[in-house]
C-alpha cells in the first residue's frame, strides 16, 4: 500500500523565460518529505505545491480521502495529522514532513470495520457516500475530542463535513451512537 | 497552483525576507492555499514559519494573557486560562470555520485573512474589476451585490469587509498584537493594526490594497490580551446558517459590572468594515446604564448613525446593533 517514491526533476525548460518572476526556476523545485501514513514509513521528492490530498491520492494511490470542493468548504477531504483532523486539501504535503497521517484506510477496511463504520451502516448515516470518508474520519476524532455529548454537539463539531444528500439525523445519530459504544 | 520554492524556518529572523508578494509566510495555510489556487498570490518563495518554536504558547503573566501567533483557533478556543480571562476571544474562535480548519488555522494568519467579497475570491483573470485583484480596475461591489460589504470606512474604490472573529473579539477586549522585523519588535492595539479603506487613502496609501500597517517583512508574533478581573465578556455571530458559515455582523462586548450596573463597556463589530470597529463613543453612554436590551439598545443604535451603508446592506445597522446589544446582555448574565 504504502510506496517510496523518488522522481526525478523535469529537464524540460519553461517556455517562459527573461521575467523576473518566470517559471523555469521554481517549476523543478523539489522537497523530500518524510512521513506516516497509517503506520508506515513514505519518503518522496515533490514539488511544494503539490498538497497533502493530491500527495496521498496521486502519489500513494489512497483514493479513499475524497476531493470534494478543493478549498476547506466540504471536509470529505478529511484526515487526521497527528491524530487531530484537517482539511487536506488545505495542507501542503511538505508541510507533513515528520508527520502522522491517518486516512480512511488506517481508520479501518472492509474486513475490519471500525466501530463508526458500523455505525454508519446501522443508522443509514449515508445515501451516495461521496462524503462518508470525511465523515467517518471526522466522527472518530470528533469522538475522541470527547464533543460527541449530544445532538447538539455533535451537530457544531462534525459541522466541517458536508453531506449533500443531508444525511444529517442519520450521521448526528451514528456518530452519538458509536461513541456511547465506545465507552462501553 | 503555480510551484514555488518552500524552507522551513527555525527561527522568525528567517521570515524578515517576506514581502507579501514573491516571498510568503505559510503557518497554517488555511488561507494561503486558496489565495494560490485563485491567483490572489503566487509568490516565488514560501517560508514556512508554522514550525518555530516557542510561537504556540498560551499563558498568563501577570495582568497579561499572552498568545502566540501560531497557536490554533481550537487550542485557544478550547483553553482554560482563555475561557476564564477572555471568554469572547474562546468563543470568537470556537464560532470561527470549521473543527478541522480549527485545527490548522493559526492566530497569527487569521487576522491576516482577506475579505470573502465574491468579486474578489474568484479565480484569476477575473471577468469583472476589482481593485484589489488589479489595481485600478474598479470596484463591482461598489454598484453591485454589496449585501455583505462595509457600511463603514469604505471609499468608492473598496466596499470590502475583514471577515475574522477572533480579530473582533481581540480588539474588544483591548489586546496589544506583538510583531517582528528587522527594526525590532513591536507592539500595537489590534483595534488600530487593521486600515479602513479610507484610513489608508488617508494616510496616502492604495485605499484598496493597503489592509494593514505591517510592514514588508514583518511578521505577527503573538498577542497580549490584559487581564481584568471584575469583566466578563461574550461573543454574538449572526450569520445564514448556524454553523461553519461566515458573519453578516457580529459583535464581541467585554463589560464590568457594578451595583448592577454598568461600569466599563467595551464593544466591537465585525463585518461592518475592513477593520474591528469599535462603537467609542456609545461604550462612555452605556456607563451608569443596566446591562439590559432597552436601556443598552438606543445607545448603541445611536452609536451607529454615522455608518454608511450601501444599496444592499442597509440591514447590517439594525443588525449590528441588534448583535451588540445581545453581545452586552450575555456578558452581563
Amino acid at each position: 500500500m504504502a510506496t517510496t517514491v523518488n522522481e526525478k526533476a523535469p529537464t524540460a525548460s519553461s517556455p517562459i523565460t527573461g521575467k523576473s518572476n518566470d517559471l523555469s526556476k521554481a517549476a523543478v523545485t523539489r522537497r523530500s518529505v518524510r512521513m506516516k501514513v497509517n503506520g508506515e514509513s513514505v519518503a518522496s521528492e515533490v514539488e511544494p505545491r503539490v498538497t497533502l490530498l493530491d500527495y496521498l491520492r496521486d502519489r500513494l494511490q489512497l483514493t479513499g480521502t475524497k476531493k470534494g470542493c478543493n478549498e476547506g468548504a466540504c471536509g470529505t477531504c478529511t484526515v487526521l495529522i497527528d491524530g487531530k483532523r484537517m482539511n487536506s486539501c488545505l495542507t501542503l504535503a511538505v508541510q507533513c514532513d515528520g508527520r502522522e497521517v491517518t486516512t480512511i484506510e488506517g481508520i479501518g477496511s472492509a474486513e475490519q470495520l471500525h466501530a463508526v463504520q458500523q455505525s454508519f451502516i446501522d443508522h443509514d448515516a449515508f445515501q451516495c457516500g461521496y462524503c462518508t470518508p470525511g465523515q467517518i474520519v471526522s466522527a472518530v476524532a470528533c469522538i475522541a475530542e470527547g464533543h460527541a455529548t449530544d445532538t447538539a454537539s455533535v451537530s457544531e463539531w462534525m459541522s466541517g463535513n458536508i453531506c449533500r444528500c443531508a444525511a444529517y439525523p442519520q450521521i448526528t445519530a451514528a456518530v452519538l451512537d458509536a461513541a456511547a459504544k465506545s465507552k462501553g | 497552483m503555480r510551484n514555488f520554492d518552500y524552507h522551513v524556518a527555525d527561527r522568525v529572523d528567517e521570515a524578515f525576507s517576506i514581502d507579501g508578494t514573491q516571498t510568503m509566510a505559510i503557518a497554517g495555510g488555511t488561507e494561503l492555499l486558496n489565495w494560490f489556487r485563485l491567483g490572489i498570490a503566487a509568490p516565488d518563495k514560501v517560508i514556512d514559519i508554522g514550525r518555530i518554536a516557542g510561537l504556540n504558547t498560551i499563558e498568563r503573566s501577570g495582568d497579561w494573557l499572552s498568545i502566540g501567533a501560531l497557536a490554533t483557533l481550537n487550542e485557544i478556543g478550547e483553553h482554560a486560562i482563555v475561557h476564564e480571562h477572555a471568554a469572547v476571544l474562546a468563543e470568537a474562535c470556537l464560532a470561527a470555520a470549521s473543527p478541522q480548519i480549527r485545527n490548522r488555522a493559526t492566530i497569527g494568519g487569521n487576522v491576516l485573512q482577506k475579505t470573502r467579497c465574491a468579486y474578489f475570491r474568484a479565480e484569476g483573470p477575473l471577468p469583472w474589476a476589482c481593485n484589489k485583484r488589479v489595481p485600478g480596475s474598479g470596484c463591482s461591489a461598489r454598484e453591485g451585490l454589496n449585501e455583505r460589504h462595509a457600511i463603514f470606512g469604505w471609499t468608492d474604490a473598496c466596499v470590502a469587509v475583514q471577515p475574522s472573529d477572533p480579530l473582533v473579539a481581540l480588539a474588544a477586549l483591548d489586546a496589544e498584537v506583538e510583531i517582528d522585523g528587522r527594526a525590532g519588535r513591536r507592539r500595537l492595539a489590534v483595534a488600530e493594526l487593521h486600515l479602513t479603506q479610507q484610513e489608508a487613502a488617508a494616510a496616502g496609501l492604495d485605499a484598496a490594497l493597503a489592509e494593514t500597517k505591517l510592514r514588508p517583512g514583518e511578521v505577527i508574533v503573538g498577542y497580549h490580551v490584559p487581564v481584568r478581573k471584575s469583566e466578563r465578556s461574550a461573543y454574538v455571530k449572526v450569520r445564514e446558517r448556524a454553523s461553519y458559515e461566515y458573519a453578516l455582523v457580529s459583535a464581541a462586548a467585554v463589560v464590568a459590572l457594578q451595583d448592577g450596573l454598568i461600569a466599563r463597556a467595551a464593544v466591537a463589530l465585525g463585518s461592518v468594515a475592513q477593520k474591528p470597529w469599535r462603537l467609542r463613543t456609545a461604550e462612555a453612554q452605556l456607563v451608569g446604564q443596566p446591562p439590559t436590551r432597552d436601556a443598552v439598545r438606543p445607545i448603541l443604535l445611536a452609536g451607529l448613525a454615522d455608518a454608511r451603508p450601501l444599496a444592499h446592506n442597509g440591514y447590517k445597522v439594525a443588525m449590528a446593533a441588534g448583535a451588540a446589544t445581545r453581545a452586552i446582555v450575555e456578558a452581563a448574565a
